[in-house]
């Protein structure tokens, strides 16, 4: 960990941080309305690596994780008017209680079992929004009385501030010493539990934080936009997207989850002129990443770091 | 009355389902492969089969063919454009190519849906029938074509557990799926029995999107839900067994059809989902699933 703040990665991310955060001085706002929501997106794929990269669940369903935290602070508050803080924390716990639901299966089944089981979960939570559509809003969407502000200089600033935050923990807790006994619980749990740890609590561990994480900016996002909708923070094409943000920024690397998804939401607001391509060539190039740098965007990178 | 009728309706859904899944738990039992493109290939078939129709005016007979050969060749492109190149993949740790699989053919299955959608639209496809009218089954006026869809995939169905069980060719699929190192030190390639599974998997495939296309009609938002519903029968009938998979169809097609009738058609698909949800509490590998 000490090393960490001496080595090159470091001294990058403060750099592109700092960068970052001086954009609201210059750009105009609807790149930085397009940042906003792709740090919202990186935190994510972040909380989906942890999760994935490596306590070793395949996880379907990170939006149910963050549908749940959305929904949940989205319809608190369109109904009782609390303040938006208590909404965003009510909602992350929300979240927290879905973790736990999701945890159970997957200390019972695995690999596709329990891919599957978390797709279902997604499917379930879109069919309630559905059902349950005086309370949710339904396909329409909920609308949200209150939002934290509407200065795009200050919401991007927040959620700068949120995804530097998320990606300090997330980082700090996937090198620490219970990063390392999650990555063995993942790849073989027969012989880290032969080695004394305890794999049910370590497991449960990162699905809570990793809940935590997805609930707190589900309900952050929906803040910004002023509204929930099953299209932006529950439908199946959100988690793909942010599956394939993880796998394309490099898995196990917590910090290129959230590159992935910058890169992700940026290359399809460019394409856009492209009209309905657009979608169809980011796929592609994440295809073309997956097939022929299977590390992603910085497990290239630290790997040729590493050699040299 | 209204029994006989979800009886009748609930047959060549379920049918088609069973036919849909078929194919992709044979890819997944021969060569631990979950495909998550198999709606966008079924969806291919059907608007390949609807365009050759309307757009290159060809007859029906003829155009379903059509819809069944571009399956074939998207299902033998996904596998040595993706699945391929992943499993030969060195630079992929072993336990971590099942994920990449399933990336691969995730975004392979979107490429595929975003090209049929930008050239033939989002609009939603009828297949013209290959047979027309109704027939009067005492007194339920049903359309014929649903009882050609039953018939069709009762007999591939058919012809597949006797290509399976009864020829050379099958036998060396079957005897993969038992035990892939085996049929290598019995000289057999693998990779041409993989080769094969596909080829089989593109037909079954096929087959059911064009039939569905005539059934309910596609487009290409149906890609997410067909693969999830395949996905989930699969896993219900346990992976890799046919059987199972043949009764999860039936099962699933059945319960929501009778949830369609006798409750709404808004909550057709939540039945099954909890019944999944249930059977992967109590018996994790499925119905008739080996571990």
């Amino acid at each position: 960990m000490a090393n960490f703040f001496t080595s090159r990665l470091f001294f990058i991310s403060l750099a592109c941080v700092a960068v970052a955060a001086t954009l609201p001085l210059y750009v105009s706002g609807y790149i930085l309305g397009l940042l906003t929501v792709a740090f919202y997106f990186g935190v994510f794929a972040m909380a989906w690596d942890l999760l994935f990269g490596f306590a070793g669940e395949v996880n379907f369903g990170p939006t149910f994780l963050i549908g749940t935290g959305a929904y949940t602070a989205g319809i608190l508050n369109n109904q009782f008017g609390w303040s938006v803080y208590l909404c965003i924390l009510l909602g992350a716990l929300a979240s927290v209680v879905a973790g736990f639901v999701l945890a159970l299966p997957a200390l019972r089944v695995r690999g596709p079992y329990f891919g599957l089981t978390t797709l279902v979960a997604v499917l379930m939570l879109q069919n309630f929004v559905v059902v349950f559509a005086d309370l949710t809003g339904g396909e329409i969407g909920l609308t949200i009385p209150d939002v934290i502000t509407i200065n795009a200089g200050a919401n991007y600033w927040i959620a700068l501030g949120f995804m530097t935050i998320s990606a300090a923990i997330l980082y700090g807790l996937s090198q620490s010493p219970v990063g390392l006994v999650l990555q063995a619980s993942g790849q073989d749990p027969v012989q880290a539990g032969a080695l004394g740890f305890n794999i049910v609590k370590h497991k449960l561990a990162a699905f809570i934080v990793s809940a935590f994480f997805s609930g707190l900016s589900g309900a952050l996002l929906v803040f910004y936009f002023g509204t929930a909708s099953v299209g932006t923070v529950v439908d199946v094409a959100v988690g793909v997207n942010v599956i394939v943000s993880a796998v394309l920024g490099g898995r196990r690397t917590v910090l290129g989850a959230a590159l992935g998804a910058i890169f992700l939401i940026v290359a399809g607001e460019f394409l856009r002129p492209t009209g309905e391509l657009a979608t169809f060539i980011v796929s592609a190039v994440a295809l073309l990443v997956v097939l022929f740098f299977p590390g992603g965007f910085l497990g290239a990178a630290l790997s040729r770091e590493a050699r040299s | 009355m209204l029994a006989l009728q979800i009886l009748i309706d609930g047959f060549a859904i379920s049918a088609l389902y069973a036919l849909g899944a078929t194919g992709f738990t044979l890819i997944f039992g021969v060569s631990g492969v979950l495909n998550l493109s198999h709606g966008a290939i079924m969806v291919a078939a059907a608007v390949a089969a609807w365009a050759a129709a309307s757009v290159l005016h060809l007859d029906i007979y003829t155009g379903a063919l059509f819809g069944v050969g571009v399956a074939l060749i998207v299902s033998f492109a996904t596998y040595f454009a993706v699945v391929k190149p992943i499993q030969n993949s060195t630079r992929i740790p072993n336990e971590e190519k099942e994920i990449f699989v399933l990336t691969g053919t995730l975004l392979w299955g979107i490429m595929i849906q975003e090209l049929i959608a930008y050239f033939f639209t989002n609009n939603a496809k009828t297949v013209l029938p290959i047979v027309e009218g109704v027939v009067d089954i005492f007194g339920n006026r049903t359309p014929r074509n649903n009882i050609f869809t039953a018939l069709v995939c009762c007999l591939v169905i058919g012809l597949l557990w006797l290509l399976v069980n009864r020829t050379r060719t099958g036998k060396a699929v079957l005897a993969a799926s038992m035990n892939p190192r085996g049929v290598t030190l019995l000289g057999l390639e693998l990779t041409q029995i993989y080769i094969v599974v596909w080829g089989i998997y593109g037909i079954l495939a096929g087959i059911a999107g064009v039939l569905l296309g005539m059934f309910l009609g596609v487009s290409s938002y149906s890609v997410g839900p067909l693969t999830a519903s395949a996905f989930s029968i699969v896993v219900l009938g346990g992976l890799g067994s046919v059987s199972g998979s043949l009764i999860a169809a039936f099962v699933v097609g059945y319960l929501e059809t009778i949830t369609a009738y006798m409750i709404s058609p808004a909550y057709r698909t939540i039945p099954a989902l909890l019944l999944l949800v249930f059977v992967m509490y109590i018996r994790p590998q499925g119905l008739l699933g080996r571990r």
